[in-house]
């Protein structure tokens, strides 16, 4: 079979095949590249809502005519900060994060070590997304619940992130695909995962059939995280009546 | 008791103050059902929320039971927000919770444990005739369900005020009509004092008893309806009341005058009688007239005979009717 393979592809002019498919009928190295591409990005995901889910709930709360309005001169502080980070090409935020991955976890390299650059870069990108996902709320909603006498940490708990559910759920799954990506990336500076067998095999040694495969996985992996996501979005929403017929018809 | 003692609002904003309502001194009875009706822009919703302190007034104070709202601890502001239900033109429904759940949800805040709180919202539910739709979330309600919704979360904490800022704003005319039946109707039950915002006079007919008419940030007049509606006597009064202005049909030369119903039991087919008691025709300019419980109110513009005698006649046939007067009107131009 491994013959035939071989075969098929120096056909279509791919060179030093059986090097590459030794490599990817191994067991154990396709999956474990899955297992690292996926985990430091979710788990840089998961750290990056702890910064920055509270920091897009401040974005919006914390203005003027917010619920629980804040200094001015600290919202500017904030806004700016966030617009720093963001600014920054992941690449080079990578290399300038190195001293704190250091600090954190006594190495820069390595896939876990990846997961502070992933977490610096993405938790402003989260707060934006929060941001955004709070701003589409209906005013007329917060405004009934003060009239109810609810405090502002109340707001924020029983009605703006129930309220927001969907709409923060796509958010994330927006965020856990875009950090997959800047994941991928980080194979350039000792990560693990897909994106580092894409750029070492497949690119710098020109193991064609290997960076395909890679690419491939990655855009399977991306795909189902997005069929996740908006499955996850649309089950959650009560606004939209199709799903709700259904059970409707259940009972 | 609700007073609202020279209340006054000034938004500041980059392009300078606007001040939306000023001097406003209105004083709300227990168990009263409370309008105030404007044109768009008035300043009611302002005055309203003013009462809850969603909005501070910057001048003035609200004092509900005698107990000043502005001198309130953010806490205690909170806690008085409890005892004062409000509902909205928009609903304003937790869209992620069913019909229940929002009727437990200001139960939850005060507290209430959760089995009681269920139990008072399906009472609640009932009370507004939706006791099937509990489980029902927001989106698969009409307008109208949806206001039920509303009421009944109001009424959950058993608050003793009930806002209504433009609450059927949204809803068709019958719709209209059976949501303002069930807040007359709460109130004749459990006495809660009504505060109702609307730019609709049949709203204010319908199941008030006291109305204020703002205008331009101010009270232009107020008292009981029947006296505010069936003669008006500021200019905006008279807007608000004949909407359509008094149509214009004069004939020469003759004598206009306005008739005023003063709520009689009913109408008296005036015009007939005329006709038939003295043999006098008379020409109806313009009419607003209007029943309110049961009683006939408004006025009715008359362009009387040219001859001389005829005018008088009749002049003198309609003042002798009962609970009806009449008055010339000189400058009438329509
Ligand atoms: N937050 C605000 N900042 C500045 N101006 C405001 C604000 N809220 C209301 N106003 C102004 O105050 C005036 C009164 O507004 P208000 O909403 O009380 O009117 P309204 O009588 O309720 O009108 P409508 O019938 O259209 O609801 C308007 O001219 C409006 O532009
Ligand atoms: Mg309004």
């Amino acid at each position: 079979m491994v013959e035939a393979l071989t075969n098929f592809f120096e056909d279509l002019g791919m060179r030093k095949i059986p090097e590459q498919l030794e490599f990817l009928l191994t067991p154990e190295n396709i999956p474990f590249a899955i297992w690292e591409t996926l985990y430091a990005p979710l788990l840089a995901t998961v750290l990056a809502y702890v910064i920055g889910l509270p920091l897009g709930i401040l974005l919006v709360t914390g203005e003027q005519n917010g619920i629980r309005p804040l200094p001015r001169p600290l919202m500017q502080v904030l806004n700016t900060v966030i617009n720093l980070l963001r600014s920054i090409p992941f690449l080079i935020l990578m290399v300038l994060v190195m001293p704190l991955s250091r600090l954190i976890l006594g190495t820069s390299v390595g896939t876990m070590a990846t997961v502070v650059p992933l977490t610096v870069a993405a938790a402003p990108y989260v707060a934006r997304l929060v941001e955004g996902s709070l701003r589409e709320m209906d005013r007329g909603v917060i405004e009934a619940a003060q009239a109810m006498g609810c405090s502002p940490w109340q707001i924020v708990t029983k009605v703006i992130l129930p309220e927001c559910k969907p709409s923060l759920i796509t958010g994330a799954t927006n965020a856990a695909i875009t950090v997959l990506g800047y994941g991928a990336m980080a194979g350039a500076i000792g990560g693990g995962g897909l994106g580092a067998i894409a750029l070492m095999r497949g690119y710098n040694r020109g193991q064609t059939l290997v960076l395909y495969v890679a690419v491939i996985i990655l855009v399977i992996l991306v795909q189902i995280i997005q069929s996740v996501g908006t499955a996850l979005a649309v089950k959650t929403d009560k606004r939209i009546q199709k799903t709700n017929s259904k059970k409707e018809k259940r009972k | 008791m609700i007073e609202i003692k020279n209340v006054a609002k000034t938004y500041k904003s980059a392009d300078g103050d606007f001040t939306a309502i000023r001097n406003i001194n209105l004083t709300v009875e227990d168990g009263d059902i409370f309008g105030i009706i404007g044109l768009s822009g008035a300043g009611k919703s302002t005055l309203v929320r003013c009462i809850n302190l969603l909005e501070v007034p910057t001048e003035g104070d609200v004092l509900i039971d005698g107990q000043s709202m502005l001198s309130l601890s953010h806490k205690e502001l909170l806690a008085a927000r409890k005892k004062i239900g409000m509902i909205f033109q928009g609903f304003n429904l937790l869209s992620q919770r069913t019909a229940l759940g929002n009727v437990c949800f200001p139960m939850e805040l005060a507290g209430v444990p959760r089995k009681d709180a269920v139990k008072r919202a399906r009472e609640l539910l009932q009370i507004v005739d939706l006791g099937s739709k509990e489980n029902s979330y927001p989106s698969q309600l009409s307008g109208g369900q949806k206001q039920r919704v509303a009421i009944a979360r109001a009424l959950a904490t058993d608050p003793k005020v009930l806002l209504c800022d433009e609450a059927t704003s949204a809803l068709d005319p019958k719709t209209t009509r059976d949501i303002l039946a069930l807040i007359r109707d709460i109130n004749k039950r459990t006495g809660i004092t009504v505060v109702v915002i609307t730019h609709d006079m049949k709203v204010i007919e319908e199941i008030c008893t006291k109305v204020a008419i703002l205008d331009g940030g101010v009270v232009a007049e107020s008292g009981s309806v029947e006296e505010v509606f069936s003669s008006p006597k500021t200019e905006a009064g008279r807007r608000l009341v004949y909407p359509d202005g008094i149509p214009f049909e004069m004939l020469p030369n003759s004598r206009v005058i306005r008739v005023v119903f003063n709520g009689g039991t009913a109408y008296q087919p005036l015009i007939a009688s005329l006709a038939i008691d003295c043999g006098v025709k008379v020409n109806i300019l313009g009419a607003d007239t209007r029943s309110i419980d049961g009683k006939a109110f408004g006025t009715m513009l008359l362009g009387l005979p040219e001859s001389e005698s005829e005018a008088t006649r009749a002049l003198a046939y309609i003042a002798a009717q009962k609970d009806i007067t009449v008055e010339e009107v000189r400058d009438y131009r329509g």
